[in-house]
Parts: structure tokens; C-alpha cells; sequence
């Protein structure tokens, strides 16, 4: 495999959705190209960064507003 | 005008990465299951009978995640804020047609993330497609590879963090974004998010793989080694 071949499997080896012949040929290329090393480390860094954030809490007119229209639409159902 | 819609947790035990290291097996990352609490099912069922404050419950518990979702959708405040108060009205409306086949949380992200897409076609109707074939491969390959250095998520305050990756993900295309944030930041399955989008696995894949490499690439101006902004 060269470095192509890694960038087009980058997504689906961070993923671990390769099989293992070709996970195989990845990682023997990994251990001579530190280049590829470099874009996988990093894009898996990239992933992780996204994943785990946290969502910061909703602002107080945002929060209002959609309690205000909830509760509207729950009286409609009762009444 | 950039909105930001991440936290980052500062102390994290996670070996860094840019160190050089031995070769180890991927971690894949999390699926959904891992978001929902357990609870979650006798919340839906109560709601499911009529009890308003189950069902308020679980608006408490998800409105935060649903506007960051509609927000890095959309990238507009009033069309996100719009987008989740229909996504909520609406499960409330067909919670009865809710056979409980996926977790909660996924079928609300489903509505949530089709309700900011409606939205932003009809902002972009000329810039959002996802019908458009991606590229060939010749623009994968990276431009720019510097060292990160070790542990570049520490090097940065929360709130810094937080600003920089509402601005990377602010500057992908959308047809990338809406695919990255359902798959990396939502956390679904690829299926699920070739559902949510009506596009192929493939189609996804192609996607997903595309703009994970253009946001290392934009990460790269913050966090190469010995800069800091």
C-alpha cells in the first residue's frame, strides 16, 4: 500500500472497519512512513476532539422560548 | 458571525498523540448507545400515556445537544433555534408513532437533523446539495504536515478550544459538515446518518472521509507545535 492508499483508507481505518489483511498493509506502511503516521495520529485527534465535546448549555431566551412553546402545545392537547 | 457551540473537557488521561508511538489497534469511537441514559425508555413510555413532565423531562435532558446539532447544521441562530423547537413540538406530536426500534435520542436527532437541513437548503439552495459527486481522489492528500506536538487539546483554555472548532467546522462545506456532525458529533451509524441524508453508505463514507481530512487540515494552523492561535 502507499501513502494514497492510506489516505483513502484513513477514515474507515480510524473507524476499525478494515479487514485484517488490509489493516495489516496499513500498518506495515505506517511503520516506515512517518508522514502517514503523522495524518493518521492527527486526524484521529481531530475526531476525538468533535466527539468529545460537550454542548454548552442552552441560552436562557433560547431555553425560554422553546418551554414557553411546549407548554402551549401541551395545553392544546389537553384542553 | 461564528457561534460557538463546543466544550471541550480540559483534563483529559488520553496519551498524546502527536508523541511518536508504537502501532496500536484503532479505538473505535462511540455509538449512540453510550449517550442515552437508561432511563431514557420508562421516560418515553410515560410520555407515550400523557404525562406532560416525562416529556419535559427528556426535552431538559436533550435541548442542548439538539441546538448544537441544528446550529452546526444550519450555522444561523434563529433557523437553529427554529429547527430544534419543531424537532421537540414534532416528537411530541407523533410520540404514539414511535415504535421504539432505535433509542429516543436517535429518532429525535433524526427529526432534529431534518428540520435544520430544510432549513438550510432553503437559505443555500444553490450551496447544499448533496446529489453532487465528490471529488476524485486527487485532492485527498494533505498539504501541510507539522508536528501537533503532544497533547495539543491541552495546550488551549476551554473556552479557546470551544472558539476553534466552531470556526474550523463554520469554514467546511455544508455538504461535509451536516455529514461529519451526524457521523463524529452526534454519534451515529453510518446507516443511520445514509437514512437521515437519503444518500448511500458509500456516498457517506466518501464524505465523512473528506471532511475529517479538511478539518485536520484547518486544525493544523492551531495546533502545529509552537503556535498558539
Amino acid at each position: 500500500m502507499n501513502c494514497k492508499g492510506v489516505i483513502r483508507e484513513i477514515s474507515n481505518y480510524i473507524d476499525g472497519d478494515l479487514d485484517l489483511a488490509m489493516k495489516q498493509e496499513l500498518e506495515r506502511h505506517l511503520e516506515h512512513c512517518e508522514d502517514c503516521q503523522m495524518v493518521v495520529d492527527q486526524t484521529r485527534l481531530t475526531v476525538e476532539v468533535f466527539c468529545d465535546s460537550q454542548p454548552v448549555e442552552l441560552p436562557g431566551d433560547v431555553k425560554s422560548r422553546l418551554h414557553d412553546a411546549l407548554r402551549r402545545k401541551l395545553q392544546e392537547k389537553s384542553n | 458571525m461564528l457561534y460557538a457551540t463546543f466544550i471541550v473537557p480540559e483534563a483529559r488521561m488520553r496519551p498524546p498523540i502527536g508523541l511518536r508511538k508504537p502501532l496500536s489497534a484503532p479505538n473505535p469511537h462511540r455509538l449512540p448507545s453510550t449517550i442515552a441514559r437508561d432511563d431514557e425508555h420508562l421516560l418515553v413510555a410515560a410520555a407515550k400515556r400523557g404525562d406532560a413532565h416525562a416529556f419535559e423531562e427528556l426535552v431538559n435532558r436533550y435541548e442542548a445537544k439538539i441546538f448544537r446539532l441544528t446550529l452546526n447544521i444550519t450555522r444561523n441562530r434563529e433557523d437553529a433555534e427554529d429547527a430544534m423547537q419543531d424537532a421537540f413540538l414534532k416528537s411530541y406530536a407523533h410520540l404514539k408513532s414511535f415504535h421504539e426500534d432505535s433509542r429516543f435520542y436517535t429518532w429525535l436527532v433524526r427529526i432534529a437533523a431534518n428540520e435544520a437541513l430544510m432549513r438550510l437548503r432553503k437559505r443555500r439552495p444553490n450551496q447544499f446539495s448533496l446529489d453532487e459527486p465528490v471529488e476524485g481522489d486527487e485532492d485527498l492528500m494533505p498539504r501541510e504536515l507539522e508536528d501537533w506536538g503532544p497533547s495539543p487539546e491541552q495546550r488551549f483554555a476551554q473556552t479557546e478550544m470551544h472558539e476553534i472548532l466552531s470556526e474550523v467546522i463554520d469554514k467546511l462545506e455544508p455538504d461535509f459538515r451536516v455529514v461529519f456532525v451526524l457521523r463524529d458529533v452526534e454519534e451515529l451509524s453510518t446507516e443511520e446518518t445514509s437514512k437521515v441524508l437519503g444518500i448511500s453508505v458509500p456516498a457517506v463514507k466518501s464524505r465523512l472521509l473528506r471532511a475529517r481530512l479538511k478539518l485536520r487540515q484547518k486544525l493544523n494552523r492551531y495546533f502545529r507545535q509552537g503556535d498558539t492561535n
